[in-house]
């Protein structure tokens, strides 16, 4: 029952948009017949201030409601995070974890100290997304690496559902700033490393 | 139908535009503010026919809301916490004035501490005020909930309030199978009201002095409609499943037929307990739940019935009852279990006060516990779990 639900974790700085993301994680996981949670955790979260947020996925209605302690997947939006959040706290043993960092996944392994039987990927988010959009929102991409790393869902079927729900979000802001993000996702997806 | 992914407080609001009540009179409160705030929006963007009264406090939306049930409106509104605790005087009055208003409750702690966080304090406060309260497991129970109350309160001649837990149910998206506008509206039907403060070819007075000669033939008459309102609720949640599918009752039972241990719960964390009872059933130990869903009125006869072949009951309270013999729901089932033959012991468990995280584990705790009783171990009656002491 509970091994059949996929929970994961993502951390972020308040304002980064790691709601969000869990949130458009979540309903294109829905959209492909799955059960969902999608929920941040509430602390007294300021701008720039560690928060996280948190997906389930089952193919049965998921009944549990308490917090996420031992996910399968772990996102972290921004790199000064590590050393000062336990990312990987209760990461499963043959979890994934997935950073935005410059740095190789070797390098970042060494950073968290997880066991080989976790799978580490990297990817620029911030760089992807200034070179896309233009400013460094690290939520857009990550989904990209999140699907590029877990094969969780079509990667067409995300990018058509993201573009839909921010064509909604950010209605009356042009189609530019939605065909960025979509790029950002694209771009965030081919440049997602994980270890040979 | 159509699946979509929503909050509670989400769907809840769906739920109140699909309603389309005539009124809706609110002060917005976290973590309800949400409901308050898309209704507004639906008013704004014209998707509704109501009046929206924004008011300055708790206390005067629900005496908008009292004014205008009176006057025979179709009325509802929402709130949580301090805000419902500030209605209470006025909840009173709604119910014995047999006004059909439904809120659509998200339960969070009552200060002090100051907390916005999930507990049971804040409707266990009114638990005696007249309204009918249902407790929604997950926020498509909270969907459905809100639609059938309207229609429960309608014919009950009752106030009916739904609640969910805050954060835990109304921040936390998930699936929602949504019914169509029509088939809302054709469901709940439209609004009747036997009498109304407006109709001046049958003038009336609502809330007039009632001293000795008959106040108490009028609180027994307010008595009576929440004896009856069993009948209705079971009616209309009936009519809900045949039309959609989806079952509800007073109370729900899981894996309790040859159990020999349960626990009692309501909200959100019976579905948590839920998936602990199959964990420790695959281990061998004949264990089940009881959520009750409807606490006002009150089910005694079902918790009787789905209790009585049972050894040893834990009642989870969400709530403390601080000075009480223990925990609000436990306090009844307790009383209620007293005309079981077989008298079951039964304990009481005050936990996730504040909003604190209730595992699978804390509640395999409470199983251990009362098994450890039945083997003799003695236990205290009341005790707190998951609590640093």
């Amino acid at each position: 029952m509970e091994k059949e639900i996929i929970e994961i974790r993502w951390h972020g700085r308040g304002g980064q948009g790691a709601k969000t993301a869990a949130l458009l994680f979540g309903e294109a996981a829905l959209e492909t017949g799955m059960y969902i949670q999608a929920f941040p955790e509430y602390g007294p979260e300021r701008t720039g201030a560690p928060v996280s947020s948190y997906n389930r996925l089952s193919k049965k209605p998921i009944r549990i409601h308490s917090g996420i302690e031992t996910p399968d997947i772990v996102l972290v939006l921004d790199p000064t995070l590590i050393g000062k959040v336990d990312v990987t706290a209760g990461l499963k043993e043959n979890g994934v974890i997935i950073v935005n960092t410059k740095k190789s996944p070797s390098e970042m392994r060494k950073m968290l100290g997880v066991k080989d039987t976790i799978k580490v990927y990297t990817v620029d988010a911030y760089g992807i997304a200034l070179d896309t959009i233009g400013k460094a929102i690290p939520n857009t991409p990550m989904l990209g690496s999140l699907i590029k790393a877990t094969g969780i869902l079509n990667f067409d079927h995300l990018l058509e559902s993201v573009r839909k729900k921010l064509e909604v979000k950010f209605r009356g802001k042009g189609a530019d700033i939605v065909d960025k993000n979509i790029q950002a996702i694209k771009k965030a997806y081919e440049e997602t490393k994980g270890e040979e | 139908m159509k699946v979509v992914a929503k909050t509670a407080n989400e769907a809840m609001a769906e739920a109140m535009r699909q309603i389309n009540p005539d009124v809706v009179a609110a002060y917005p409160i976290t973590p309800a503010t949400e409901i308050v705030q898309i209704f507004s929006s639906f008013v704004h963007d014209g998707l509704v026919d109501t009046e929206f009264i924004a008011v300055e406090s708790e206390h005067s939306a629900m005496s908008a809301c009292i004014g205008a049930a009176a006057a025979g409106a179709r009325v509802m509104t929402s709130t949580s916490s301090q805000g419902l605790a500030l209605m209470d005087e006025v909840l009173y009055i709604a119910a014995a004035l047999r006004l059909p208003i439904v809120i659509c409750e998200i339960n969070r702690a009552l200060s002090a501490p100051i907390n916005i966080h999930c507990d049971h304090s804040d409707t266990m406060n009114v638990r005696d005020s007249g309204w009918i309260q249902i407790y929604a497991e997950d926020s498509q129970e909270a969907y459905d909930s809100v639609i059938q109350a309207m229609k429960i309160a309608e014919e009950a001649f009752l106030p009916a309030m739904v609640t969910a837990d805050g954060f835990i149910l109304s921040h936390a998206m998930q699936r929602i199978d949504m019914l169509e506008d029509e088939e809302v509206q054709a469901f709940i039907g439209e609004h009747k009201s036997p009498y109304n403060l407006l109709d001046i070819d049958n003038p009336i007075t609502i809330g007039p002095l009632d001293l000795q000669d008959y106040f108490f033939e009028h609180k027994r008459q307010e008595a009576d409609a929440m004896m009856k309102a069993p009948k209705v609720i079971k009616k209309v949640a009936d009519e809900f499943g045949q039309k959609f599918g989806r079952k509800y009752g007073l109370v729900e039972e899981y894996r309790l037929d040859d159990a020999d241990y349960a626990i009692v719960v309501m909200g959100s964390t019976a579905g948590t307990a839920k998936d602990t009872v199959d964990l420790m059933r695959e281990k061998g130990h004949k264990v089940g739940l009881l959520r009750i869903r409807v606490f006002r009125p009150f089910p005694a006869e079902e918790i009787l019935n789905a209790l009585k072949n049972v050894k040893v009951v834990g009642v989870m309270d969400r709530a403390d009852g601080v000075n009480a013999f223990g925990g609000p729901v436990f306090m009844e089932v307790r009383a209620a279990l007293y005309e079981s033959e077989k008298k079951p012991d039964v304990y009481s468990f005050v936990y996730g006060l504040g909003g604190r995280d209730v595992k699978p584990v804390d509640i395999e705790r409470v199983f251990q516990m009362i098994m450890e009783a039945d083997k003799g171990k003695k236990i205290d009656r009341l005790n707190y779990i998951g609590v640093r002491e």
